[in-house]
């Protein structure tokens, strides 16, 4: 990487006939992204290594830092609470947002009301919508006893079977909008003469959605579930307040096990540690994404996102 | 990487669309789909309904009455004990730090979109690849080095320090999306003004600026969302009650006022009304540019 970065300074000179705008344009970019994201990223690499407590002098640890971050049974069992959250929030987000979108994506007036209001939860910050949610699921004071069902009057955020449940319900209610604008997009790019051809055919509206929606949305499919799954590892101020990662460590995904290892325990090193972790799952789980869809597209939907 | 400088084959489907659609709804009508469609707005709705009305109720209208039945004496106290709170200043912060975080990134963005959409050479290449990787990165990943580097500049508890990151966090999306609608501005536009003699700067400002502006003002609109909303960095980054933003003070007031639920709701319906204002007013350009922007 860091030898394509390097600027040479010959580069710059170009034949004079070359068309276009000089490099100058895209510098001003390339040098707040270099300092406050790339550099940052070397940093995390090189941090990981030492030990620090966040306010005094760092000093070489080695590995310390590394097996502490990795010997602790916290990082194991953020790891998987991180996959179940990303896992089970495809499954439910995928299949809602997709209908949603074809939905929406009809012309009938009150379809477009609706996704009007589908929007909302997308103005909300997640610090609101944890807020929200904490008040609505209080046991006592909530929704339980509002709709007087006394199931629903449970001790969500306490509960450790349930409350794991409780964060993909609001993590779908708060992110479903969003999707549900990429597919209805996707949705009204599919020309409407396969639709007429298959309605000549004879095609039901079922079939219809599984022989030609589904096959003309693979590429937003694709777009989406990157999205969905690289936000996955970013889920950080919705569970924090909502939860703080408990009860016990039961919603302690990666980024609040980082976040809580380096500025609460004062552990740095270790948090850095974390933090490597945290990027080499993401960029792996990005390229695997990308090659499921298909290496002859190469303006791939990773782009689209 | 080679997205951003090949042609989007998609591109031209984007005018059709309307003509398209038009036909797609003209069935027997959808009961099952308008059913799924009436529920999920209420479960959208229940939730915002019982903080709007929980945040006009007194103490003793929370504790005595159904949760969901509306106030019988509605009160605005719940506010006036929020504005009472500061919260003017942390209105004002947030102001800031948007502004001072979404103007330059859209600017700098569009300039780097509008290189790489229409220049070659390394340096263009590069931060193509760079900014394509910013994608795929869980930037916050990044905290803590960012939280070293803005206490040695001695930043740290400044509105400075969260704008700075915030500017760096927003150029991938931005460049992407941009350069997406620059492409499909004709080349022939820029070669006639290039005989006329005008230079690049020339035509970005007066000829490429225009053209895509919708998607400009989709993209300031996003980022300001994302910044306004943004609690990650205010959490790390700042300290005193001063520099507090919006997010963060929600968080505050959770232990500040703490049984008193329908202050801190009322807190969170005044820190999301002016996004909601905004959605009124620019919807229809925020809604297509991301539907637009994301599927091509």
């Amino acid at each position: 990487m860091s030898t394509i970065l390097k600027p040479k300074p010959g580069m710059a000179v170009r034949g004079p006939r070359t068309e276009g705008p000089s490099a100058w344009m895209v510098v001003p970019a390339l040098v707040f992204f270099l300092t406050f994201a790339v550099v940052p990223l070397l940093g995390v690499v090189f941090l990981s290594f030492t030990s620090w407590n966040g306010l005094g002098a760092i000093s070489w640890a080695g590995l310390d830092s590394w097996q502490t971050a990795l010997t602790d049974s916290v990082t194991l069992n953020a790891l998987v609470v991180t996959a179940k959250i990303m896992v089970y929030s495809l499954v439910v987000q995928v299949p809602i947002s997709l209908l949603l979108g074809v939905f929406t994506a009809g012309n009938q007036r009150y379809r477009a009301l609706l996704a009007v209001l589908y929007f909302v939860p997308l103005l909300l910050s997640s610090a609101a919508v944890a807020i929200a949610f904490k008040a609505l699921l209080d046991p006592n004071f909530g929704m339980g006893p509002g709709l007087g069902i006394p199931a629903l009057a449970q001790n969500w955020l306490g509960n450790e079977d349930l409350v794991l449940f409780v964060v993909i319900f609001v993590i779908a209610w708060q992110f479903v909008p969003f999707h549900t604008l990429i597919y209805q997009g996707g949705v009204r790019q599919i020309p409407a003469s396969f639709y007429e051809a298959a309605q000549i055919d004879g095609a039901g509206r079922v079939q219809q959605f599984i022989h030609i929606t589904l096959p003309q949305l693979k590429y937003t499919i694709i777009t989406s579930s990157t999205l969905m799954v690289l936000g996955s590892l970013a889920y950080f101020d919705l569970i924090f307040i909502l939860t703080a990662g408990g009860p016990g460590y039961a919603t302690r995904l990666l980024p609040l096990h980082m976040y809580l290892t380096g500025f609460r325990a004062n552990d740095m090193g270790a948090a850095s540690a974390l933090g490597v972790i945290l990027v080499v799952v993401g960029l792996v789980l990005a390229l695997v994404l990308q090659r499921i869809g298909g290496k002859n597209r190469s303006a791939s939907q990773l782009e689209g996102a | 990487m080679a997205i951003v400088t090949d042609a989007a084959p998609g591109a031209p489907a984007q005018s059709d669309e309307r003509g398209q659609r038009k036909r797609l709804g003209r069935r027997t009508p959808n009961f099952l789909g308008g059913l799924g469609g009436w529920v999920w707005l209420a479960l959208i709705i229940l939730p915002i309904y019982y903080v709007v009305i929980t945040s006009l109720k007194n103490q003793a209208g929370f504790f005595g009455s159904n949760p969901l039945a509306p106030p019988t004496e509605p009160t605005l106290a719940n506010y006036r004990t929020v504005l009472e709170a500061d919260f003017v200043r942390y209105f004002a912060n947030s102001v800031i730090v948007t502004l001072g975080s979404v103007i330059p990134a859209t600017a700098v963005s569009f300039m780097a979109a509008y290189a790489m959409v229409r220049g070659h050479g390394r340096i263009i290449a590069s931060a193509n690849t760079l900014f394509l990787m910013g994608l795929a990165i869980p930037l916050q990943a990044t905290i803590i080095p960012i939280y070293f580097m803005i206490t040695r500049a001695n930043l740290y508890d400044t509105l400075l320090a969260l704008i700075l990151p915030s500017i760096a966090f927003a150029i991938p999306i931005s460049v992407l999306i941009l350069s997406n609608f620059l492409r499909d501005v004709p080349r022939e536009l820029f070669e006639s003004m290039r005989l006329d003699g005008c230079s690049e700067f020339t035509m970005m400002w007066r000829l490429a600026l225009p053209l895509v502006r919708p998607a400009v003002v989709t993209i300031a609109i996003y980022n300001a969302l994302h910044v306004w909303n943004g609690f990650l960095f205010p959490l790390i980054l700042t300290q005193s009650p001063d520099k507090r933003v919006l997010p963060l003070s929600l968080w505050a007031f959770q232990d500040e006022f703490t049984v008193n639920i329908p202050a801190v709701l009322a807190a969170v319906v005044l820190s999301t009304l002016p996004l909601v204002v905004l959605y009124a007013l620019a919807r229809r350009q925020l809604v297509s540019g991301l539907t637009a922007g994301f599927n091509k």
